[in-house]
């Protein structure tokens, strides 16, 4: 166990590294630059125009369901990944079991093209 | 005092020198990408390119990097500050972060964790938060749309891109990196999966938000995307962030597909040739793919890019790797 740990030290130290530097390096600017704001330049771009209502407006309900979609199918590759490094071992047990467990979800997956959750126009 | 200096101090100045010695040469290796891109470009499109600043025009990168550094943070007044500031750092912290696990020859590793590949691809995702949190804490409409579509086609790609990895992972059977390389030693692994290669490869274009899938950033109608409202240092860590993305994803590709510090042919005068050397002249093949591509084709629809993703690229490598994995239980090609 703290074999398995110790691998992961080098990422954290690497990790605190970068963030100590990006931040040095945005404060640093902050500081060596020239900081004179005004209210032309605070307010939120929209060609030259002064933003009339609030961005975070509704949305396209696609982009949600493509997130939806997105997890279903994260989710499968994430039961593939120990599926995919011990096939070895599980033979063809292991093959025809995930096979019927990809079919089921390709039955989801066609539902789904046919249902038009896929279509942008 | 004695174990304190061999017990901690020693070992940890040894691996702080093994990052600075990753670290640094990929932040320099960024700006002369930037430099590539811009020279590369001008070329294909029989123009010069930068070659005023240093020496053919070298010093380029170094010179705007100075010019940005000078000037004003902006921060709108309707910005969510923190979250705001926050977004180019995590975007800039995570591409650099992976560079840890990317092996670059035998034992040649910052971290030669186990479970390398699902470090890269967790990064990798984690990789959509920087864009949507700038997207929203900016609280202006461009960002907001380039925000939102960045992140579908990220995630769509990403899918795709998982099951690919998988189809690597049955040919490996390992999570770690250096594995994955050894296992491609006589046989790259482009050669048998060539159209997960493809996949892959134009996957990490999308991941990426580079040409043709640059929509997030269509100039034409969301000015610069997610990255409007940013000025200074905050953008140069969003720009820096995107080229260090490029060069790890093109890393991933040749770590994945072609041998990492492998030769392509363990003979004489090419295995006379360091590890690094290789893994770094595959990295810049890629990326000369990279910006071959932006400099060649137009700009893909938001439909057809979703299209592609989905109903192409997704069912393909669902596809394949139902097929790798028959192919290697019927014929018991099972890595030993």
């Amino acid at each position: 166990m703290q074999e398995l740990l110790l691998s992961y030290l080098p990422i954290l130290i690497f990790l605190a590294l970068v963030v100590g530097m990006s931040v040095v390096f945005m404060a640093a600017s902050y500081f060596a630059a020239e900081q004179k704001p005004d209210t032309a330049k605070l307010v939120g771009y929209e060609c030259g125009f002064t933003p009339f209502a609030d961005a975070r407006s509704q949305f396209d309900v696609r982009f949600y369901l493509v997130a939806l979609l997105f997890i279903i199918f994260d989710l499968e590759v994430a039961f593939l990944f120990p599926w995919a490094i011990t096939l070895g071992d599980l033979g063809a047990f292991g093959f025809w079991s995930m096979f019927v467990f990809l079919l089921i979800l390709t039955v989801g997956f066609v539902y789904e093209w046919k249902k038009g959750a896929l279509e942008w126009e | 005092m004695d174990s304190l200096w061999s017990g901690y101090v020693i070992p940890g100045l040894l691996i702080l020198a093994q990052i600075l010695a990753v670290l640094l040469p990929v932040m320099i290796a960024v700006a002369f990408v930037v430099y590539f891109e811009r020279k590369v470009l001008a070329w294909m499109a029989l123009r010069r390119g930068p070659n005023i600043v240093g020496p053919w025009g070298l010093m380029q990168s170094f010179a705007d990097f100075l010019k940005v550094f000078l000037k004003e943070t902006i921060i709108p007044t309707g910005a969510n500050k923190v979250v705001f500031l926050a977004a180019p750092l995590v975007t800039f912290i995570l591409s650099m972060v992976a560079w840890a696990v990317i092996p670059f020859g035998p034992g040649l590793v910052v971290a030669d964790i186990n479970v390398g590949i699902l470090f890269l691809f967790a990064i990798s995702s984690l990789g959509v938060y920087g864009i949507i949190m700038a997207g929203w804490a900016s609280n202006s409409r461009y960002p907001f749309l380039g925000a939102l579509r960045s992140s579908a086609q990220m995630v769509s790609y990403e899918v795709s891109m998982g099951f690919v990895i998988v189809t690597v992972l049955l040919c490996v059977g390992s999570l770690n990196l250096s594995a994955i390389v050894e296992a491609q030693r006589g046989l790259w692994f482009a050669i048998p999966l060539f159209p997960m290669f493809v996949i892959f490869f134009i996957s990490a274009l999308a991941e990426t938000n580079r040409h043709p899938f640059d929509l997030p950033e269509a100039e034409s109608e969301l000015v610069a995307g997610y990255m409007v409202e940013y000025s200074s240092v905050p953008f140069v860590l969003f720009f820096l962030g995107e080229y260090a993305n490029m060069m790890l994803m093109s890393a991933m590709t040749a770590v994945l597909f072609l041998g990492g510090w492998l030769p392509p042919l363990d003979i004489a005068p090419f295995n006379w040739i360091p590890g690094p050397i290789w893994l770094t002249a595959k990295i810049v093949l890629l990326l000369f793919v990279f910006i071959w591509v932006r400099a060649t084709f137009p700009r893909y629809r938001y439909d057809q890019l979703m299209r592609l993703g989905w109903k192409v690229f997704l069912p393909a490598s669902l596809l394949w790797v139902v097929i790798t994995a028959g192919a290697l239980v019927a014929f018991d090609w099972f890595p030993k």
